[in-house]
């Protein structure tokens, strides 16, 4: 089989002793920071990403993917003990975790979220080894235009889904597209908006304006809104599952994989949707619906095995296609085109390697997930009492060496303070960060493809619509729009974002 | 009228995208317009800016019919220090080296909290310090001088 040779030389790529340890540091690091109560996966990966950029690219993706497992494993531990989601997609874990923790159950609710989890990703990394190769083919046969309405279907879904209004989150999109114009236009050399500061003609780092919107601007609301926390430490319990719960979850693990891979692949959408819907499709089928909101297990299984599942799935779109489906996944996708990877089908072509050592890295790292987390729960536990005032300027050292370290230059830095500011102000203005991100990365690849699809069609728009794959994508996006406005789909929403 | 502009987030979030949209485009007309077959650099910003300030209006009308407030409290204190904190850092990388900077941010941004106690920071200093030192110095081996001869 095909598949088969294909993992196997990828798992020879990522057992080398360099790719394992790199692997292993960077999940550590990223449950160590993603555990931090108030520090979300976004966050977690900006401020560890600069540390990836001295190593090799190969080295450095099995890293960065380890950075976003951990970060995204820890906040189901974080939400499980404290009650408080670091992000919205373990907003559902915190109903039925916390109770359980709360029972003294705090034990087999991560262990089944670990066990969950797990399989979710081993499902996918199957997932994608299949699916993967046959996608990027497909996409080979996509042009400007094709690519070009791709990219703004995942925009708008990803506006669409995103925390807070939508309009606002399109007008966020907007910016980011217009902050992506800053710099040397690659077609014409033009400087655009360097308002003559040398330092701005190669653009604005994306890590300068993740760090500032997402690490710092959370610290400055954070330590403006004190949130009460109480870690349920005393009775973690025995981490061991009863053979009843294993019951229990098994149904619940199968289906919330399912529903996690479904979303996870769709552009734009992702581990919060994937599980909210799964703890929905739970409490559905459960016998005695009434046990959900109480210490359900189901509750746990489910969310915690979509919420992998999806976000080990999102890498389909953004490895074969080059366009990414959230926030976390467009940084992954700035983190390759800054070691000079052109992300999109060639790359599975041109860098079998990479990609094909990244899919196996991506199951050790779920490997060395439960591994590290069951047992080293005493030591997350800790760290949740570590008290703020502590972390954060920890987190701030991290940040600012990791943008120094860019250009070794400080004007980045006074960049950052300044994004940290508007980060503040979109908080407290609702208006979401995260489609700005996606904006911002994907807007010189949307110019390009836009001049391009225009040369094509000697500057007819109509050319989106008359090239069967990009009519097929524009109908998608109108469809998508219109039952994303259905109002029973909108109560829903509301009951996601809160 | 005005009293009722106070804390209207929608108001201020329209008037944000405006601003910068206005902005935007007062900068970039002086840009190559092109055509739509052969976009010059000022196409797509130019259109770019001319939907943000579309939005920026429409945000702001209906922040005006809706007049909801912001929520959440704000600490000015922290909203000030805590950017000055990575500026300081920047500033004194350049002058004093890798070991004042760390010192100073990590007093500075302490100091955006709450509850400053000095001998706490001084030991977390320490220790952040000296790791930092290790891991990135020693362990990454990025070239920064542990302290800068001030002349």
């Amino acid at each position: 089989m095909d598949i088969f040779s294909n993992l196997i030389f990828g798992f020879s790529v990522a057992v080398s002793l360099q790719n394992l340890l790199y692997c292993f540091i960077g999940c550590l690091l990223g449950t160590l920071i993603g555990v931090l109560p108030g520090i979300g996966p976004m966050a977690t990966i900006a401020m560890l990403m600069p540390i990836t950029f001295a190593l090799p690219p190969i080295a450095a993706l099995i890293m960065l993917a380890g950075i976003y497992y951990g970060a995204q494993y820890g906040g189901s531990t974080t939400s499980i003990l404290v009650n408080l989601p670091g992000e919205t997609a373990s907003v559902v874990t915190c109903i039925d975790g916390y109770q359980m923790a709360r029972q003294g159950r705090a034990g087999p609710a991560l262990a089944i979220a670990a066990i969950g989890s797990f399989f979710a990703g081993t499902v996918c990394t199957l997932i994608i080894a299949m699916f993967g190769p046959p996608l990027a083919e497909m996409a080979l046969k996509f042009n400007s235009p094709e690519y070009f309405v791709l990219m703004l279907m995942a925009l708008i879904i990803a506006a669409l889904l995103a925390h807070g209004e939508m309009v606002k989150s399109v007008a966020m999109v907007v910016l980011g597209l217009l902050l992506g114009c800053i710099g040397t236009d690659v077609d014409s050399g033009w400087q655009r908006f360097n308002f003559n500061i040398l330092e701005l003609t190669d653009g604005i780092g994306f890590v300068v304006i993740a760090i500032g919107v997402f690490a710092v601007s959370e610290i400055v609301s954070n330590l403006g809104d004190p949130e009460e926390r109480s870690v349920f430490t005393s009775n973690v319990g025995t981490l061991f599952p009863t053979k009843d719960d294993m019951k229990r979850s098994t149904g619940p693990i199968l289906r919330g994989t399912l529903v996690g891979a479904f979303f996870g692949t769709l552009p734009g959408t992702g581990p919060a949707i994937s599980s909210f819907s799964s703890y929905m499709v739970e409490k559905k089928m459960a016998e005695d619906p009434s046990r959900f909101g109480s210490g359900a297990i189901e509750g746990v299984a489910g969310p915690e095995s979509a919420n992998n599942a999806a976000a080990q799935c999102a890498f389909i779109p953004t490895l074969t296609l080059g366009v990414p489906g959230s926030g976390t996944m467009a940084l992954i996708l700035g983190a390759l085109m800054i070691h000079g990877i052109a992300p999109g089908p060639t790359v599975m072509t041109q860098r079998p390697d990479l990609f094909w050592g990244l899919i196996a890295s991506m199951w050790i790292g779920n490997l060395m997930l439960v591994i590290l987390n069951l047992p080293l729960i005493g030591m997350w536990v800790a760290l949740l009492k570590v008290p703020y005032r502590y972390l954060f300027p920890g987190i701030m050292v991290f940040s600012c060496i990791g943008i120094y370290s860019l250009n070794n230059s400080p004007f980045e830095l006074y960049l950052a303070a300044i994004f940290g500011l508007f980060g503040f102000l979109w908080r407290k203005l609702e208006c979401s960060p995260v489609p700005l991100m996606l904006g911002y990365i994907l807007g010189p690849l949307m110019e390009e493809n836009l001049r391009r699809a225009m040369l094509i069609s000697r500057g007819d728009p109509l050319v989106f619509f008359t090239r069967p794959i990009s009519l097929a994508f524009v109908i998608a996006t109108i469809l998508i729009i219109i039952i994303m406005q259905s109002p029973a789909l909108k109560r829903r929403r509301k009951d996601i974002t809160g | 009228m005005k009293l009722e502009l106070r804390g209207n987030k929608d108001f201020w979030a329209g008037m944000m995208f405006f601003l910068i949209g206005t902005v935007a485009i007062l900068v970039a007309r002086h840009y190559p317009f092109g055509s739509t077959l052969r976009m010059g650099p000022g196409y797509f910003p130019v259109v770019l800016s001319g939907i943000l300030i579309a939005f920026g209006l429409y945000i702001m009308f209906r922040g005006l019919r809706k007049n909801e407030k912001f929520q959440g409290n704000w600490s000015i204190r922290a909203l000030i220090v805590l950017p000055l904190s990575i500026v300081i850092f920047g500033i004194v990388m350049e002058l004093g080296g890798f070991v004042p900077a760390l010192i100073a941010l990590i007093f500075v941004s302490a100091a955006s909290g709450r509850d400053f106690k000095f001998i706490e920071i001084l030991l977390l200093a320490l220790i952040l310090t000296v790791s930092s030192v290790a891991i990135f110095i020693w362990g990454l081996g990025l070239p920064y001088p542990l302290f800068q001869e001030i002349w």
